[in-house]
């Protein structure tokens, strides 16, 4: 039974994927970002992935570090332009898997737009959002996704915003594969990181995370680990459940699963058959595009 | 011999205590010790318990835990960096 102080570990499963020269980051105790990030390294593992076809894009925020942290092709952008700039690469290089891991603030408030309408064109993206229900690194204002009568810097007596509910919102604009799960679900995030992967098509994973700092504190909630208590507590997985029934509310239960899976035809396979059937030999077709 | 290690690196933890909150063997416990940082990191007070399940790896923010089955080579371990 070894009990180590040594400061990289290469028995560590999610040691390769680490920027160790970047470690410890800079994340609150008992924030979950770092759990979520655990979670998608181990489907990287699972899946045997091949690590040069990955590319991780980030926006601003707390959870925009996870690009700077992670070992792989990866680019941290501007605020809220995440999913542009994935897109670009996505039609650029067509052949990479593009994962898009950012907050709640950056993809819904300042990225709203973009969101929906890659959603809308089913772009071939893997969007993990990070839902801590704030702002956290700006410094706790009020998000698009706070809950009703939560206390922000911004709301002193309490928010008053309906917030958005993800998945709905996800599914409305044309996602095709839609799932929630918070930090304390780790084997089932694991596993649906693994499936979203896998599959063809826009695809979201709502991950919700404590923000011990600025959210359960300021709202009387505890630390990090009260919430995941909490998360235990009041989740309740209901898989294939209608996303307009998932909305967080005080004092129901968290539905978490995987809400949606369809297939619809991708921007880049409706590009190609639209301009191929119209232009015929005139049309130069995109290299290293699988048919979908 | 126990089915599992688990391995600490003390350094790099905040002592948020998932790892102790969520071991299903009740492996560990916050020790009364600090790190160089000021935060107490787990200890492991029943290393016969451990079934190595790397259930305190993947809730560990901090990637400062991980469990490995005895007896067995580690998963991803020849995957090499980039």
């Amino acid at each position: 039974m070894a009990t180590t102080t040594c400061e990289i570990a290469p028995a560590n499963p999610v040691e390769q994927f680490l920027r160790t020269d970047r470690i410890p980051h800079i994340w609150c105790p008992g924030c979950g970002i770092g759990t979520s990030v655990n979670c998608f390294t181990r489907a990287l593992i699972e899946l045997d992935a091949d690590l040069d076809k990955i590319a991780v894009v980030s926006g601003i925020g707390c959870s925009g570090r996870v690009a700077g942290y992670l070992k792989l092709d990866s680019f941290h952008t501007t605020h809220g332009r995440a999913i542009p700039f994935a897109t670009g690469l996505k039609l650029a290089r067509p052949e990479l898997t593009v994962v898009v891991y950012s907050g709640d603030g950056d993809l819904f408030a300042i990225g709203g737009n973009h969101f929906i309408h890659a959603a809308r064109r089913n772009i071939d993206l893997k969007v993990i959002c990070i839902n801590n229900f704030i702002y956290g690194m700006t410094g706790g204002q009020v998000a698009p996704t706070t809950p009703v009568s939560a206390i922000a810097t911004t709301t002193p007596f309490g928010s008053f915003e309906p917030p958005f509910n993800l998945p709905q919102l996800a599914e409305a604009a044309g996602a095709t594969f839609v799932a929630r799960w918070t930090t304390y679900h780790v084997r089932q995030l694991t596993r649906t990181i693994k499936e979203m992967l896998k599959r063809k098509g826009f695809s979201f994973i709502e991950v919700l995370s404590p923000c011990p700092t600025l959210f359960q504190r300021r709202n009387k909630q505890g630390d990090g680990l009260a919430a995941m208590k909490m998360y235990k507590q009041l989740s309740k997985t209901r898989n294939g459940a209608p996303t307009a029934e998932t909305a967080i509310e005080q004092g129901k239960p968290i539905i978490v699963g995987k809400f949606v899976d369809i297939e619809r035809p991708s921007y880049l396979g409706s590009m190609e058959q639209m301009l191929s059937s119209r232009l015929g030999d005139r049309y130069v077709h995109v290299e290293n595009l699988e048919w979908h | 011999m126990p089915k599992g290690t688990v391995t600490i690196i003390a350094e790099r933890c905040k002592g948020c205590g998932f790892c102790v909150e969520f071991c299903p063997t009740k492996v560990l416990e916050l020790s009364t010790a600090f790190n160089s940082k000021g935060y107490h990191p787990p200890h492991v007070v029943a290393p016969e318990k451990c079934s190595g399940c790397d259930l305190c790896g993947m809730y560990c923010p901090d990637f400062a835990i991980y469990g490995v089955k005895n007896g067995n080579a580690s998963s991803g371990e020849d995957k090499k960096n980039k």
